[in-house]
């Protein structure tokens, strides 16, 4: 502890755990503490016990839960895009070693008061339930115009201009209905909320393709999970970052950041004070340099039965578009079950989340709970969403990000290139194996 | 492809005598490696894997695991060893590190009596976390310093040992002292028939089971991200 760090983490958030493993690769010396006394910190995976200890302080789990380690629940709902940035960081660093996964079987929309399977090409439009046959006809135009596309090539433009025309003269062209925007916007693209529309269609096109080439990768959805829950994400970048010479410390309390000048030079942290050049941490452990920017409600369900109407599927993704229910933001359903290691055989667990909009966050969950079917325990959990007020340059904190109430962790990596640059000046180039010289090259 | 017989005893030794060994699928054990910090872990594993020694080896740096196969009558052990990584010298071990080890190598200092209670303390923590079949050895390293300087009578681990339910020797990673028979030992001990059955599906001993799930719908990564479109590229669908 009594050492000089090139840089300190708090907090074993993923974001902090990525940033930790790719600075210790290249040779930085970090120290990284975190004050629980698991790994995770806001995106951890909780046993039982731990789970009633932060949601029901003083209650037992009931017994017909069956064993604690059975347990992994996440805090915070996410699932991997297949071919998304987060799978190629996996990928690239190898922290894949240490991990399994496992398909997401089912991804869903709600339109009309029922759920149906997310339609992601032009086959799967025309037997879609979802629209009529007009509509149809108009989507699989939609999807073929999608497929073609190409920048450098104005031929497969249909006029459009994706760089420049707005997404809505996009579907105004295809003349497709507000029903169908919903499920393309919201279930393909996964835009939390409509403000895509009046915007450059570019982005929008990219996530789709990001959707449909990630369901193309494995088949059944476009996501994949970590069997035994997201909290072993965190647990397996800290692995890496420790094979590189990063040092771990849990429950570990921080007393105050020490400053000179403005500039910070050490965490203090139960009366001892570690030297390092740069602090980055999670914005629980900053208070006073972060603003809010919204609040999440998560209602974590225990289920002893798969989701009614899913064809009875281990896993589970629902987007319930914000106009389906008169939102101003989607809410979305997660479920993993015991086919994930998540819990004791026979339970599945759903969490339900939404950015907050009104005084009464649980009951703006309603219509997705609704679907669940009879739910066995329920926690819920309103959470703040903070980002840092500064860049850090001036005083050398870098503050990461909350988790958002998007359903993957692209916008995790986002934050993590954009802290990443800010601490070193360097773009990240997540590219080429990190490394191959060691592992597993003795004696083959 | 032939695959190890499931059958202990004479007819199936006797045919699997026939095959070539090399031929076999090997079976996949993760091992882990505890015990307080300097007592030797990974100058163990270095002798093990690679029969070498190294005065004054740093600290452990760069290797995530190392591995080593292992001949067993007629099938073969693949050890899939775990370090530490540093990570349990602030009590700081994640659970991933626990998860689905087969077996578990718990060293102390033959030369340092605290060594072995904090291995006792690793026994007991494997007892709590890990899976509950989980194989352990408690290995007292640094014999070729019995002479001179033992600071643990081999009573004392042993009687402890048999009390615990754990395999036990003294073994020196620098002379290479019984270090080859801890891991022979270990992998008689690994009940290889319910890991290959358990394995139908690959993968955990928990949790699996139900309608054939768990056989269905796992994605291997490490294959790498073959067939991934970059985000300009056309649209995979």
């Amino acid at each position: 502890m009594d050492e000089e760090y090139d840089v300190i983490v708090l907090g074993t958030g993923l974001t902090e755990c990525i940033l930790s493993g790719l600075l210790s690769v290249e040779g930085k010396k970090v120290l990284h503490m975190d004050r629980n006394d698991y790994y995770g910190g806001e995106s951890a995976s909780l046993n039982l016990t731990q789970l009633y200890r932060k949601f029901r302080p003083g209650q037992e789990p009931a017994s017909t839960f069956g064993r604690d380690r059975d347990w992994n629940v996440d805090l915070i709902p996410k699932f991997a895009m297949a071919s998304g940035e987060f799978t190629n960081i996996l990928y690239h660093t190898d922290v894949t070693r240490y991990l399994e996964f496992r398909q997401i079987a089912g991804s869903y929309v709600y339109r009309d008061g029922r759920i149906s399977k997310v339609p992601s090409n032009n086959t799967e439009a025309v037997s879609s339930p979802l629209m009529g046959i007009f509509e149809k006809r108009r989507a699989k135009k939609f999807f073929e115009f999608i497929q073609a596309y190409d920048f450098t090539n104005p031929a497969t433009h249909q006029g459009l201009d994706l760089n420049t025309v707005p997404m809505i003269e996009v579907y105004k062209k295809f003349g497709l209905e507000a029903g169908t925007q919903d499920f393309i916007g919201h279930a393909l693209a996964l835009q939390l909320d409509d403000s895509y529309m009046t915007q450059p269609a570019k982005d929008t096109y990219e996530r789709i393709c990001l959707y449909m080439n990630s369901m193309a990768r494995y088949g059944k959805s476009p996501y994949i999970y970590p069997l035994y829950g997201l909290g072993e994400l965190p647990q397996g970048f800290a692995r890496l970052s420790a094979i590189y010479g990063g040092t771990y410390m849990l429950s570990k309390k921080v007393d105050e950041l020490v400053y000179d000048n403005g500039k910070v030079v050490g965490v203090k942290s139960e009366g001892e004070v570690a030297k390092t050049k740069a602090v980055i941490g999670d914005p629980t452990y900053f208070s006073d340099k972060v603003k809010k920017t919204g609040q999440v409600v998560r209602a974590i369900c225990i289920l002893n039965h798969s989701i009614p109407n899913t064809a009875d599927v281990d896993s589970i993704q629902i987007v319930i578009p914000q106009k389906q229910v008169n939102r101003g933001h989607d809410i979305y359903v997660a479920a993993v079950s015991y086919a994930h290691n998540v819990s004791a055989k026979d339970y599945w667990v759903a969490i339900v989340s939404t950015l907050v909009e009104t005084a009464k966050p649980e009951e703006e969950l309603q219509p997705a709970l609704a679907l669940l079917g009879p739910i066995a325990e329920k926690f819920i959990d309103i959470t703040d969403i903070y980002e840092p007020i500064a860049d850090g340059k001036a005083d050398g904190v870098y503050i990461t990000k909350s988790y958002d109430a998007t359903s993957h962790f692209e916008t995790v990596c986002q934050d993590v290139k954009d802290v990443y640059k800010r601490v070193t000046g360097n773009e990240l180039k997540v590219e080429g194996k990190v490394k191959k010289q060691e592992e597993g090259a003795a004696a083959e | 492809m032939s695959t190890p017989s499931a059958q202990p005893g004479g007819a199936a030794a006797a045919a699997a005598g026939a095959v070539d060994a090399a031929t076999l699928k090997p079976i996949q054990v993760k091992l882990v490696l505890l015990g307080e910090a300097a007592v030797g872990k990974s100058s163990l594993v270095l002798r093990f894997v690679n029969n070498e020694f190294q005065e004054n080896k740093e600290p452990t740096i760069g290797a995530a695991f190392l591995t080593q196969k292992c001949k067993l009558d007629d099938k073969i052990i693949k050890f899939e060893i775990w370090d530490t990584a540093g990570q349990e010298r602030f009590h700081s071990l994640a659970p991933m590190y626990y998860r689905n080890a087969q077996a578990a190598v718990v060293v102390y200092d033959i030369t340092k009596p605290a060594s072995l209670d904090k291995a006792k303390s690793w026994v007991k923590e494997l007892q709590r976390q890990a899976n509950p079949n989980i194989v352990i050895a408690l290995v007292g390293n640094k014999l070729d310093l019995a002479a001179t300087s033992r600071g643990v009578p081999a009573e004392e681990a042993s009687a402890y040992a048999a009390e615990a339910g754990l395999l036990c020797a003294e073994a020196s990673a620098k002379t290479g002292d019984n270090v080859m028979d801890v891991f022979t030992e270990i992998a008689k001990k690994i009940p290889l028939e319910q890991l290959l059955a358990a394995r139908g599906g690959r993968g955990g001993a928990s949790g699996a089971g139900g309608s054939g799930a768990a056989g269905t719908g796992r994605v291997d990564l490490n294959a790498g991200p073959g067939g991934r479109n970059t985000q300009q590229g056309p649209c995979a669908c």
